[in-house]
């Protein structure tokens, strides 16, 4: 599956597109396979997003997880510091990344 | 140190207003993200892997303890209260909103600081020795030429849209601290024989992909001709360098393209030229700004004993302070690369604390070195366990300074949009196999540095071990290199062979010393055992 | 919106430019064209005849053309220089500085917008082709 990916303009935070509008999470992200140029550019021009790209993923546990590892980090946070990850309480997270 | 006049302020104001007003423009829709990415950038905003970065200029290290209040102040009102201490000197916060920026900028130019041209392709913040003023090795303080070099370089207009960006160090000693051969411009400030103190001029160093020792091109520039001889070699470059293909331009791929002594010829005809139209400032502004410079009142009683009786403070001082030029005094380091912890973070609080002990025992002065610890430059000996007692409460006083715990790391993968592999993770793992094992001690002097890419940000050519983080099919692998360093005996290290995984780079960077407690001899230290030996009985326990 | 800006009294050029190449083929052309990749210095000898240079920015992050303009002052051109292409307003202060008295950018620039960048610096750290005595020489009691 393909998702897009962005920063909020003002904010600079990690999102996501759910099929109608932006999430900070990626278990909320929506397939875009073969639509995701219009949604970025349509998205982009609108400053409801900023640098969108898709990205390849794939369902895990019916969550999507990003196929590379840069990706995964983005959706989480920093590994080194899991109390700023978007699940601070969730010690298995890691796996979920590496 | 250097304080700002009303014109200084002025133009920093003025700075700020303009970055409100592009950032205004580009939350309104007037500038696209390809017009605005150039002009956030030479205010240090980057976009990063989880937000906007801002990189804040600490001009050649050096701060006071009111600016350094300042900092920890912005990571708590606008980031998450810690900020990372970079290889150029400077402080980067990771979580930062477009919608703030131009107002830290303002709280920035308060206090005599600011973002202006910490990236983009431009003249960065100016680097130096984090001694400077204080080593008892130094000819002169080397910052009123960073100075001077800083307000020239600012808004210039003829050089903000370089091939690339463009890196410039300044030191006056023969130790090289600042890392001086491996930046776009080295400069050495010197004495000729004659007794007159003029500049060395390296050009065309450089880490990155493509890493490079600059040549000297020139041996000898009298002061009254400093800025001028700059401004030909960047005129040289600004014309020539390649812009066809954005890893090939930086200024060494041209200097090394057209060869060292081709480029100094073109910068001899530039530099004749420029003579003729008058750009160098009055000598008078280079003295205005040496008296800023001058050495705080040093107590000429201050006595040299020290109570060595407490054995972890005795390590403290044997590994953390380094010899002064006033008796009585000395330059007392700092940790940021507690065992286990990430390389040059600071949390707000201990940057609150670090501003009150500078002002308590070093005259309100602090320094941030490349490799990523702070200074407190002028230490009173009688003060040092005082200081220590303080430091070790908060978690700053870890006695390991150019040790193998003493690692430089680039925030990778965990913060970097950039990076291939996570840099972090390794540095941890390796100080905390170092400080189990107890052979810290016994390895002495060892610089490991490790970038999360290419891009070399965390210096790995210049580590007498180095690592490389690469991507290999999606996983993480990182590079050994062995051999390299930043300093007077400028080296650049080598790969040694096929990648290793996570766990695999920490045993071979632990098999790599083994090697050297095995081989070495009197008085040797990594680097020196390695240049001996060479590389083959390395090889040979890593891959058998 | 303004799509060409010219801060000089004297009346606009109207010949085409030509390019460097051709101008030093055949010397009889007023106005030439400055891409990135020419020497300025070519020029210099024929600087007399010259009423109009034209310095290309066919992107605006290719500073090549700021150097062009400094060193045709440098020279004593006193003819217009007129910037061209992806001329930006954040760009045009600098421009001013290496010596451009003539802006026709690509798409057309708020005249508002210029105002405000063309007023936006109180001083200069250093010289460059404009007549601004830059900071470093007023606090020396040169004029301000």
């Amino acid at each position: 599956m393909r998702l897009l990916t962005g920063n909020d303009l003002k904010t600079g935070a990690v999102t996501w597109w759910t099929g109608s509008d932006w999430s900070l999470h990626v278990e909320d992200a929506a397939d875009v396979s073969g639509s995701e140029d219009e949604i970025a550019r349509r998205e982009e021009s609108a400053r409801r997003v900023n640098a969108p790209n898709a990205i390849d993923a794939e369902l895990q546990d019916g969550s999507p997880r990003p196929a590379h590892i840069k990706d995964r980090v983005r959706a989480l946070g920093p590994t080194v510091r899991p109390d700023l990850t978007l699940k601070p309480a969730d010690p298995e997270i890691g796996n979920w990344v590496i | 140190m250097y304080q700002y006049d009303h014109y200084d302020q002025a133009m920093v104001d003025a700075r700020v207003e303009e970055f409100r007003d592009q950032a205004r423009r580009r939350l309104e829709g007037q500038l696209t993200e390809d017009q605005f990415k150039p002009l956030r950038l030479m205010n240090g905003l980057y976009l990063q892997l989880h937000a906007y970065m801002l990189r804040v200029a600490i001009p050649y290290g050096t701060l006071n303890g009111r600016q350094m209040h300042a900092l920890a102040d912005i990571a708590d009102t606008y980031d998450r209260g810690y900020g990372h201490f970079t290889t150029r000197q400077n402080i980067q916060y990771n979580w930062i909103k477009l919608e703030d920026a131009a107002d830290i900028l303002a709280d920035l130019a308060k206090v005599e600081m600011h973002a202006i041209q910490t990236s983009g392709n431009c003249i960065r913040n100016i680097s130096s020795d984090h001694f400077a003023g204080a080593a008892a090795d130094e000819r002169v303080d080397p910052r009123p030429y960073a100075e001077l070099l800083r307000q020239w370089s600012s808004f210039h207009p003829e050089f903000s849209y370089l091939p690339r960006k463009f890196k410039i160090a300044v030191i006056a000693s023969d130790t090289d601290r600042a890392a001086m051969r491996l930046h776009d411009i080295g400069i050495n400030i010197l004495r000729n024989d004659s007794g007159e103190l003029g500049a060395a001029f390296y050009v065309g160093g450089g880490m990155g992909r493509t890493p490079m020792i600059a040549p000297l091109i020139r041996e000898f520039v009298p002061l009254d001709q400093l800025v001028t001889y700059a401004e030909a070699c960047l005129r040289v470059y600004n014309r020539y360098g390649r812009r066809d293909n954005k890893y090939k331009a930086r200024i060494k791929i041209l200097v090394h393209e057209m060869g060292a002594e081709e480029y100094a010829r073109q910068v001899d005809a530039e530099f004749a030229h420029l003579l003729e139209q008058g750009v160098e400032p009055p000598l008078a502004e280079l003295e205005r700004i040496k008296t800023f410079f001058v050495d705080p009142a040093f107590a000429s009683d201050a006595g040299a004993d020290i109570d060595r009786s407490d054995s972890d403070f005795a390590l403290w001082l044997d590994r953390n302070t380094v010899a002064h030029k006033a008796p009585g005094y000395t330059s007392a380091v700092i940790s940021l690369k507690p065992v286990g912890g990430i390389p040059g973070d600071a949390t707000a609080e201990q940057m609150h604390l670090m501003a009150d002990l500078a002002r308590n025992y070093s005259f309100d002065e602090l320094r941030v070195m490349h490799t990523q610890n702070i200074v407190l430059p002028h230490v009173r000996k009688a003060d040092l366990h005082n200081l220590w007692t303080a430091l070790d409460a908060a978690g700053l006083g870890s006695p390991n300074l150019g040790t193998v715990e003493d690692i430089i790391a680039c925030p990778g993968l965990d913060y970097c949009s950039l990076a291939n592999a996570r840099s972090i993770p390794i540095a941890q793992q390796i100080s905390e196999r170092f400080a189990a094992s107890g052979k810290t001690e016994a390895l002495g002097q060892l610089k490991l540095k490790i970038s999360g890419c290419i891009n070399a940000c965390g210096h790995h050519h210049a580590g007498h071990i180095g690592i490389l983080g690469v991507d290999r099919k999606g996983v993480e692998n990182y590079q050994l290199l062995l051999g390299g360093s930043e300093a007077e005996d400028v080296s650049l290290a080598k790969i040694t062979g096929p990648g290793f995984d996570e766990a695999g780079i920490v045993d071979a960077v632990e098999t790599a010393a083994d090697i050297y407690l095995r081989e070495r001899q009197d008085g040797e230290r990594f680097l020196d055992t390695y240049r001996r030996i060479g590389m083959d009985p390395f090889k040979e326990a890593l891959y058998g | 919106m303004a799509d060409f800006l010219r801060y000089r009294g004297d009346e606009t050029v109207d010949q085409p430019a030509v390019t460097v190449d051709a101008f030093l083929d055949q010397t009889n052309a007023s106005a030439v064209r400055v891409e990135p990749g020419d020497d300025a210095r070519a020029l210099i000898p024929h600087l007399g005849q010259i009423a109009l240079v034209e310095v290309n920015f066919p992107a605006f992050g290719d500073g090549r053309g700021y150097s062009s303009a400094r060193i045709l002052r440098e020279a004593g051109y006193g003819g217009e220089l007129r910037a061209v292409g992806d001329v930006l307003v954040d760009q045009i202060a600098y421009m001013r500085r290496c010596g451009f008295d003539a802006f026709e950018p690509d798409a057309p620039l708020d005249p508002d917008d210029v105002e405000a960048a063309l007023s936006r610096w109180p001083d200069v750290y250093q010289p460059a082709a404009d007549t601004r005595v830059p900071i470093l020489a007023k606090r020396h009691g040169s004029a301000s």
